[in-house]
């Protein structure tokens, strides 16, 4: 009865939420977006496409969109078993497994370079022998790669392991009655089940890897066309040129805004389970 | 059916203090912020006319004087009680786009003249700039040297991975005139954005050798090991230092250059190993 009456009332206008929510809603809204409007304010137009189409500019856009692919690839690659093991089964540490598996989302990203730098740097834990072995990370644009999926990968596990909980257990259980192996159930029962929120969880990760910054900085070093992703090239600009650097933040969000447009367009990260199922 | 009852009747008598709820709040942010601009300006209490200093000066300088200035600054405090020195370090262009931002403060060290240029040709301050300083670029090995380094030529030997600023960066201007001055070409795996992170590389072994000031070396104590070459007096950076315009304290800024520029200052400057203008 209550249920029914609460539904019918969203129609008529009543959100439930108290008027002062939605003045604080505004005000939070506005410290958001007015920083944005004020960067686009200072925009040089004039000078807006000569400055984001030189050759610096350009390569360093390619090398971010290059590594941020290749990062969510890695992050879905690593990602999807750990937020299954973490949602599904259970052992002893479990709950402390997941806190340090979702450590890098509250670590400060220059912490995490300086992790990475002691792990896969030339005297690092596994660099020393990788250097043995002729394969030389720092520098190159697998450190940077390596950097973005250390930040990007806990957005991941955690959307997706959100989804696989909210799933639940009823259909895999069928499926397995029904005789279908662990593999099969998983390749044609959860994993199309927990499609969009693997969906939104890749696309948070191609985002954070985007912005990544402080871990590149402090792991790969900052060379045009090999490591001096986006961000890297606006830390940079601005010494110099404040036109180039607000026109180069203004790409890096627009190309935010339309992968997060994208995925929303798309109904990926609405949560819409119904299509999932389908498919 | 509950919450049917409810709305309508309950909704009108709330609105009052509703309403009361948002001013409230909203005062209060606003009451936060004002605050946090008051704490810092409050600072900066004036001069006073007797020739007695007081009050607080703040200083913003090149990171690359953090360890001179905080001696200095405390000298400065110990010969003038009363006075309280705020420091504040980072890029030079960094502190130039807060001072034009409106930053308060009431001294402005610069690592180079083309900053400093920035900030007077703002008419941000206060007189002409003074030089007090120098430094010159020296190359920065791990104690190893596993790479062989003895001269600014061994940065151009294939296999050695070398670090540099960026050329955008004055650090990474003076390492261009140098190279340009010598007819190497050099090759680095890396551009940073600061000097720091170029010693940080090289102290981290990750780079065989890296461009960086003669005084960074000297304040990495025995992480890494320095190798002068002459081929550095080709590029010399200069370091001015002025008072601001805004300055609420002039009298104790004035007092403060002239320690920095005093015999106390450049004792303290040169054994960190600045050169003298």
């Amino acid at each position: 009865m209550v249920v029914v009456h609460t539904a019918g009332r969203s129609r008529t206008g009543y959100s439930g939420i108290p008027a002062w929510v939605f003045v604080i809603a505004a005000v939070g809204a506005a410290f958001v977006l007015l920083p944005l409007a004020a960067m686009v304010a200072r925009v040089n137009w004039a000078q807006f496409l000569p400055l984001i189409t030189s050759e610096a500019s350009l390569d360093a856009l390619w090398l971010s969109i290059r590594t941020s692919a290749a990062s969510t690839v890695l992050c879905v690659v690593l990602g999807v078993p750990m937020a299954l093991v973490l949602a599904r089964s259970e052992f002893p540490g479990q709950r402390l497994l997941r806190s340090l598996a979702l450590l890098p989302l509250v670590l400060p990203p220059v912490v995490g370079g300086i992790a990475l730098l002691y792990t896969f740097g030339r005297q690092g834990l596994l660099g020393r022998y990788l250097e043995f072995a002729g394969i030389q990370i720092a520098f190159s644009t697998t450190a940077v790669v390596l950097a973005q999926t250390f930040v990007a990968l806990p957005f991941l596990v955690v959307s997706l392991e959100g989804a696989v909980r909210t799933a639940g257990h009823r259909y895999e259980a069928v499926a397995a009655t029904l005789g279908a192996r662990p593999s099969t159930v998983l390749r044609r029962v959860t994993l199309p089940l927990v499609l969009p929120g693997l969906a939104s969880g890749a696309v948070l990760s191609f985002a954070r890897s985007l912005g990544e910054f402080g871990a590149t900085l402090t792991f790969a070093g900052s060379l045009q066309g090999v490591t001096r992703t986006l961000p890297l090239e606006i830390y940079l600009q601005r010494e110099t040129d404040a036109d180039a650097a607000v026109a180069l933040s203004l790409v890096l969000v627009a190309v935010a805004v339309a992968v997060i447009g994208l995925s929303i367009r798309s109904g990926i990260g609405s949560g819409r389970r119904d299509g999932a199922l389908a498919a | 059916m509950i919450f049917a009852s409810r709305k309508p009747a309950a909704r009108r008598p709330f609105r009052a203090a509703r309403l009361s709820a948002v001013v409230g709040v909203l005062a209060i942010t606003t009451a936060a912020l004002a605050g946090c601009a008051g704490a810092q300006s409050s600072g900066t209490a004036s001069g006073s006319s007797t020739g007695q200093l007081s009050g607080t000066v703040t200083v913003f300088a090149a990171a690359s004087l953090k360890a001179s200035f905080t001696e200095i600054a405390s000298k400065f405090e110990a010969a003038n009680p009363g006075t309280k020195v705020k420091l504040s370090f980072a890029g030079s262009s960094d502190l130039v786009t807060q001072l034009t931002q409106g930053a308060p403060a009431d001294v402005f060290a610069s690592a180079d003249t083309t900053n400093m240029k920035k900030l007077t040709d703002a008419s941000l301050a206060e007189g002409q700039p003074v030089n007090f300083a120098t430094n010159v670029l020296t190359i920065a090995v791990p104690p190893s040297n596993t790479a062989g380094v003895s001269g600014f030529r061994d940065l151009a030997k294939p296999g050695v991975r070398l670090v540099v600023c960026a050329p955008k960066v004055p650090c990474g201007a003076a390492t261009q005139s140098v190279a340009k001055s010598t007819g190497t070409t050099l090759a680095p795996v890396s551009e940073e954005s600061s000097v720091t992170d170029v010693l940080g590389k090289v102290s981290s072994g990750e780079a065989d050798a890296g461009l960086v000031y003669v005084t960074d070396v000297k304040s990495a104590g025995d992480k890494v090991k320095g190798i002068a070459f002459p081929e550095s007096s080709n590029a010399v950076n200069t370091y001015p230092i002025v008072a601001l315009r805004a300055s609420k304290n002039k009298d104790a800024a004035k007092a403060f250059i002239a320690m920095v520029t005093g015999s106390e200052g450049r004792q303290v400057l040169q054994s960190a190993g600045f050169g003298v203008p």
